[in-house]
């Protein structure tokens, strides 16, 4: 029989990363899980020919020193009958301090990809060196400008875009123990706007202590969705891992 | 305590960041105690290529293991890193819980190659401690330092306090025990310590010898006190069964060279290779028992997570029990594990092998013969069979490999242009038998130029210029330029010039090494680093010639920087091996042979360690003169490539 039509099972999952594992990079995390999903011997369905890996597909890549409560992965297994709950228990203890899975979902046959389908990030912004009232100015200038022109570099050319339509929302937030929180909302479609470029938009420029991405949304049919909602079979927020 | 709350405010501005969080599986985050020496091992390099070091994490698990230790480890942190530490006053840490170097009692490194030497300097300037040994205060951490590098300390003899020769297995919980009581008893000598040390065995303490030089030429190394060893024996752990180690080998969170489990199958080797420093001075051959190597890579793989394991030694197919631990290891990732052989024979890299490493992913292969011509290959006691290469190489292709390199020296004694030229015909063969296969076959030359080193028969040998390296170098490249098929890459002549200044270098040469860090030369390994004429400047600075320690051939009676130093080798064999070398006579592999007592068994009452009496399929194993149009089969190594960009061009 051919592999490609094996019965299978793909499985959305959602993790944390916090501490000092944020300062890996969205490959680092890659290579994390597909030594994690090894250990917990689960039939991970494998990539076929000449150098085969783990059929994983990851999320937006998350900036390497961002921490996250709402990272997500899709992991093919090889068996159809996979449970959530098999899983979510077999990672129990393989994942590296600072990554915690919060839940899971098997995803219906043609479940758009998490870098397609997913709309918008909601982020929580620690900033030192600023007051709340100078921030809240800030906020809303930004909020007021009509274009928000960024540069930024690729492949070794300078392109400009424009931000402002990709700021959803934002607000001064509830200060923390040495600085203030920004709370933002970004687009990502057609391509995922960063809090970094959002703190570039409009002098003064800030730089940020620490940055959290706090939600992912799914907007169809006028209605906002966690990824994990899309999912057929949700078994949501069974906590598992260590942190 | 921990450093990291600063160094979180530090780590978004640099590269790379993941290499000074730690957290690596199988990490420990001792409890330090004033009861208990505190030890910083050290990698004088980055991160990426420091973790995978095998000895340091053999030691790091032993001290761990100890209730009278803890041990944690540090990594030299990339130029971006040290700016953004100097600035902000932050000290070497450790990156296990993020300590400040300081708070360590020891401070101990491996050396793996010369040109890291100025980063230990700055290693242990950044550890806020005097670079040079004399300037140091009591209660300063002693500063250790063991690896291959260490049978010639004495360019490192004014910077580092006491030097171990050798396996580090049982040596370091000797010094562990002599720097506990000093500890306990409040660090008050650091004399009284270092003298204590200097009677471990194994230990070598620059500080209590003299030097006499005589213009130039150096004339004697000799204790300043009776009780301090005139020759410094190096250890020798008699049993690798005993010590099966790493148990918990560190997997990290971030990408290093050899991302994968590695088990080492056996230490030592006597196939006599006469470059070859490590098969001289880690001899005998202790191979390990081939159910404890199976047991070690199961429960390996299970708890890391790898899918390739790497099997170990200097020579892989020479491990009695190769194929049974293969196999085995195939069979224990059902088919998604991957095994390389980091050094592998070509007489035994056989269709059948080659078919069963390949199972789960085929990497990059390198075979390396050494040498391009037969003769020079007699010269160097590699005595392989162009049919047993050609064997190997038409193997891997018959198994769908398309590209491999093959690794090979030049500068070797009595070289010439035919033998350099015979490089590149060996290449085209291979390419030719690769057309056989695959529509594209593809052959990468890398070229080393040869460096000398201590106790190896080529110890006497006047290493070629630069000029005349870079003349061979062109040579091959030019001839080989017309094929398609064949890519060359080479090793910096200058680097390998510098490596010489230090690889027999003696105790002067510190000031040059000294001298350069000042400058600010560090990361000399790496090529966007790499600053040669700041080492020649420095040499003429300091009033050296860089022709009478690198290019100048030495005479048999002359006193050899590491004559006070033993690696168990008789100085009159290394002598013979190095005549027969230019009269081409070969010399047996001892541990399927009678002993020629070269020192490394009978000196200290050891022996071999291997479990099958014959040779593996196939191979003579080396042989003594080889009869006319007889060609014996023999060995090179395979090895599966991908160690950075390390100075290469």
């Amino acid at each position: 029989m051919n592999p490609n039509q094996a019965p299978r099972t793909r499985i959305r999952l959602q993790y944390s990363k916090a501490g000092r594992i944020r300062f890996t990079s969205h490959r680092d995390m890659a290579r994390i899980w597909e030594r994690s999903l090894r250990r917990t011997g689960l039939p991970v369905a494998q990539t076929e020919g000449f150098s085969p890996r783990a059929k994983l597909h990851f999320g937006l890549a998350l900036a390497t020193s961002y921490e996250s409560d709402a990272e997500y992965l899709d992991v093919d297994f090889k068996r159809g009958d996979v449970a959530v709950d098999e899983v979510l228990e077999a990672l129990v203890g393989v994942l590296p301090a600072g990554i915690a899975v919060s839940g899971g979902a098997v995803l219906a046959p043609g479940t758009m990809s998490l870098q397609q389908a997913v709309t918008c990030c909601d982020w929580d912004i620690e900033l030192l060196d600023v007051t709340a009232g100078d921030l809240v100015q800030w906020v809303d200038r930004v909020l007021g400008a009509t274009t928000l022109v960024i540069t930024r570099e690729r492949k070794g050319q300078q392109i400009t875009d424009d931000l402002a339509p990709q700021v959803r929302a934002l607000e001064v937030g509830e200060p923390t123990s040495r600085g203030v929180r920004l709370l933002a909302t970004l687009g990502t479609q057609p391509r995922a706007a960063r809090p970094s470029e959002l703190l570039t938009a409009l002098e003064p420029v800030y730089r940020p202590v620490l940055v959290r991405r706090t939600r992912q949304w799914i907007e169809q049919d006028g209605a906002r969705l966690e990824p994990l909602e899309v999912g057929a079979a949700p078994a949501q927020h069974t906590l598992v891992g260590v942190q | 305590m921990s450093l990291w709350p600063e160094l979180e405010l530090v780590l978004p501005e640099v590269s790379k960041p993941a290499r000074y969080i730690g957290g690596e599986g199988g990490m420990v985050e001792p409890e330090h105690h004033r009861s208990k020496v505190a030890w910083l091992l050290a990698y004088p390099d980055t991160y990426e290529i420091g973790l995978p070091n095998q000895g340091l994490q053999i030691l790091y698990e032993i001290l761990n293991e100890r209730d009278d230790a803890v041990a944690e480890r540090a990594y030299a942190p990339w130029v971006d890193m040290e700016a953004e530490m100097r600035a902000a006053g932050l000290p070497l840490f450790s990156v296990d819980t993020h300590r400040r170097a300081g708070d360590f009692d020891v401070l101990g490194f491996n050396l793996s190659a010369e040109l890291i030497y100025t980063n230990l300097l700055n290693c242990i300037d950044l550890a806020g401690v005097p670079v040079r040994a004399e300037n140091r205060a009591d209660a300063d951490l002693l500063i250790g330092a063991g690896g291959h590098c260490t049978y010639n300390p004495e360019p490192l003899a004014d910077f580092v306090d006491f030097f171990v020769l050798g396996d580090g297995e049982e040596a370091v919980s000797d010094i562990n025990a002599v720097v506990r009581d000093w500890k306990r008893g409040g660090k008050k000598s650091r004399q009284a310590v270092l003298r204590e040390l200097a009677a471990v065995e194994g230990v070598y303490v620059p500080s209590l010898y003299d030097v006499a030089y005589d213009g130039p030429a150096l004339v004697s190394i000799t204790p300043r006190f009776a009780d301090v060893p005139a020759v410094v024996q190096k250890r020798t752990v008699a049993d690798l069964a005993a010590w099966p180690y790493p148990k918990n080998q560190l997997v990290p969170l971030t990408e290093v060279v050899h991302d994968r489990l590695n088990v080492e199958v056996f230490r030592g080797c006597t196939r006599g290779c006469r470059f070859c420093q490590a098969g001289m001075i880690t001899r005998p051959v202790r191979e390990r028992p081939a159910k404890q190597v199976r047991t070690m890579v199961a429960d390996g793989l299970a708890r890391s997570g790898y899918d390739e394991v790497a099997l170990t030694s200097l020579s892989t197919a020479d491990f009695s029990g190769i194929e049974e631990v293969v196999s085995a290891t195939m069979d224990c990732g059902a088919g998604e594990v991957s095994v390389s052989l980091p050094s592998l024979r070509v007489d035994a890299f056989t269709v059948g092998l080659a078919a069963q490493i390949q199972r789960a992913r085929r990497t990059g292969l390198t075979f390396a013969p050494e040498a391009g011509s037969w003769r020079m290959r007699q010269v160097i006691n590699k005595l392989i069979d162009e049919r047993d290469l050609y064997g190997a190489v038409e193997s891997a292709f018959s198994q769908g490999w398309r590209r491999m390199k093959l690794y090979f020296l030049t500068g070797l004694p009595t070289e010439t242009d035919v033998d350099t030229l015979a490089i590149g015909e060996l290449a085209r063969n291979c390419v030719e038998l690769g057309r056989g296969h695959t529509k594209n076959p593809s052959v990468t030359v890398s070229l080393g130029g040869f460096v000398p080193k201590p106790f190896t028969p080529f110890q006497w040998f006047g290493q070629n210029t630069v000029s005349e390296l870079q003349r061979k170098i062109f040579l091959l490249r030019d001839d080989i330029k017309r094929n398609r098929g064949v890519q060359m890459k080479w090793h910096d002549p200058k680097a390998s010039m510098v490596e010489g200044i230090a690889s027999r270098g003696d105790r002067r040469i510190g000031r040059v090494i000294e001298d350069v860090w000042r400058q600010g030369g560090t990361f000399q390994e790496w090529s966007e680093h790499f600053d040669y004429d700041r080492w020649t400047q420095a040499m003429a600075r300091n009033g050296l010639s860089v022709d009478w320690y690198v290019h100048r051939h030495r005479a048999e009676d002359e006193v050899l920087p590491w004559d006070h130093l033993s690696a168990g080798l008789h100085k009159d064999f290394l002598w013979q091996d190095w005549r027969d070398a230019l009269n081409e006579v070969g010399l047996e592999d001892c541990r399927w042979t009678p002993c020629y007592d070269c020192g490394a068994c009978t000196g200290y009452s050891i022996e071999h360690i291997v479990a099958s009496a014959t040779p593996p399929a196939g191979g003579s194993q080396g042989t003594g003169q080889v009869p006319t149009g007889y060609r014996p089969t023999g060995a090179v190594a395979v090895q599966l490539a991908g160690a950075g960009s390390r100075a290469s061009s």
